[in-house]
């Protein structure tokens, strides 16, 4: 069956450089738990092709992980496995 | 030189932006409908799922439905709409300054001068294309060719996500068989005039008889036979092109029908408030009006519209409101109760330059009326809109709320 996804806003601590470059740092999820991010591989604009909409995609390594972070409009958010939360 | 201009055109881009926007909505039939309340309860915009069930834009949404039972009909959400658009503009930009949009999810690029940065028309297309599905989500159709017009007709031959080359040597065999309503500026009246004369395609629109369409159709006539044999010159306009402010109008669909003239009157009163408004705020005089009266015949939409010119130029909105109820007096006969309304104030020019004062015309009075208005906009700006207004606009008269987006009308064409 297909893996169902929903869009989660998350509250992001980023370190912003002198030129204004964005690096986020950590998450906190929806669950209250603050995962930090371990590297950052890439930044490019892209689609949030399971959840919808489009922002500003980090790749980002969190725990051995691999993941993408969108930032869209100063909001941030993840596509987060399972149905949408009422 | 040869022009390298591309078309891009965002397929079905309501439709598309909400589906983009909504997962859950993709591979179902979904169109954006308009709000039925207000009476805008029409099919703006539908997915190709839909299409496949013979929905069409324009239609009622009761006869979609009726096509397609399982249709999924979405309210606009037009900030998004101008967000994605504004997003695709931005992407556009990274390749030339000649964007002059049409619409909003329609422009036209001129790339003859970044060819030699990016590569030529067919790679930049495939690049935007490429692009606008990664970064937006989105697909675009690209037409490539060396005016204007024929990349438009190219971006609307191949759907969804394509690109269509419509070389200088070769165009004649590639679109001279295809119908003549395809070409840009051949409208359902034109179609109609040339069918008339035995001309069905574009090709025999090139071979027709220059006197012919002259006299038929005047300057339209010969601008449609230059278009059709690759001639068209016109340019692409610079990004911060602002084309001439031709006119300023205002329209509306009421709540409910009207069904004589003192409704009429109040909704004419109340758009030109929004009209004098514009004309201050642009420097502005109208020279004259121009009305647009709809109504249902037969379960189908019609209208018609009726112009005149003013006595004196000026930007008042109560001398706007009452030529333009003169005119609608002298003009409707109520044969039939009237949807919407719309009044366009025209031949504007800057309200710095000279006028001849005339005899029979008071420009005492036209004075006084625009001095007063000075006043009344003093009051709105400093404390809102709706602080003053004329008394009989406080009742009830069949008008929707105000909407809260101001879209960018397409741009014309420049030569």
């Amino acid at each position: 069956m297909e893996q169902q996804y929903h869009k989660v806003f998350v509250e992001v601590t980023v370190k912003v450089s002198p030129e204004g470059e964005k690096r986020p740092q950590s998450i906190k999820f929806e669950d209250g738990i603050t995962y930090n991010i371990d590297r950052l591989k890439q930044r490019t604009r892209a689609a949030a092709t399971k959840v919808g909409g489009t922002g500003i995609r980090y790749t980002v390594v969190i725990n051995g992980t691999e993941t993408y972070l969108f930032e869209d409009d100063d909001r941030w958010f993840v596509e987060a496995k399972g149905n949408v939360r009422c | 030189m040869d022009r390298t201009i591309l078309h891009c055109d965002m397929n079905n881009f309501y439709a598309s932006v909400e589906c983009m926007l909504n997962p859950q909505l993709r591979g179902k039939p979904v169109a954006v409908g308009g709000d039925v309340e207000n009476r805008h309860g029409i099919i703006l915009a539908k997915n190709y799922e839909a299409k496949k069930y013979g929905v069409q834009t324009a239609e009622a949404l009761w006869q979609a439905k009726q096509k397609c039972p399982n249709l999924i009909i979405v309210p606009p959400h037009y900030e998004e709409y101008l967000k994605y658009s504004r997003l695709a503009h931005s992407i556009y930009a990274e390749y030339t300054d000649l964007i002059e949009p049409y619409g909003m999810d329609e422009v036209w690029m001129d790339i003859t001068g970044s060819t030699k940065l990016f590569g030529d028309g067919e790679k930049v297309a495939n690049e935007l294309r490429r692009r606008m599905k990664f970064e937006l989500g989105l697909t675009i159709s690209v037409g490539v060719s060396f005016c204007k017009v024929f990349a438009k007709l190219g971006s609307d031959m191949k759907k969804p996500d394509a690109v269509t080359i419509i070389p200088q040597d070769s165009f004649r065999e590639v679109i001279w068989d295809l119908p003549a309503s395809d070409m840009l500026g051949v409208g359902r009246s034109t179609e109609k005039m040339l069918a008339s004369y035995g001309i069905h395609t574009i090709g025999q629109l090139a071979n027709a008889y220059p006197d012919m369409l002259e006299r038929k159709l005047g300057k339209n006539g010969m601008m449609l036979l230059a278009f059709a044999n690759g001639l068209d010159r016109s340019r692409v306009a610079p990004q911060d092109y602002e084309p001439p402010m031709k006119s300023i109008g205002h329209g509306i669909t009421t709540m409910q029908d009207l069904e004589n003239n003192a409704e009429v009157w109040n909704v004419m009163l109340s758009l030109t408030q929004d009209i004098g408004h514009k004309l201050r705020v642009y420097n502005k005089n109208a020279g004259g009006v121009a009305i647009y009266i709809r109504y249902i015949v037969d379960k189908q939409l019609a209208g018609k519209q009726w112009q005149c010119q003013l006595p004196l130029r000026t930007h008042s909105a109560a001398i706007i409101a009452k030529e333009a109820f003169r005119l609608f007096e002298r003009s409707y006969n109520w044969e039939y109760p009237i949807r919407s309304v719309t009044v366009r104030a025209i031949n504007l020019c800057s309200q710095d330059l000279p006028e001849q004062l005339q005899f029979f015309s008071d420009a005492a009075t036209v004075e006084r009326k625009e001095r007063l208005e000075s006043v009344v906009e003093e009051l709105r700006s400093r404390f809102g809109k709706y602080v003053i207004q004329p008394a009989c606009l406080c009742q009830n008269i069949k008008m929707p709320t105000d909407r809260e987006i101001e879209l960018r009308m397409p741009t014309g064409m420049i030569t």
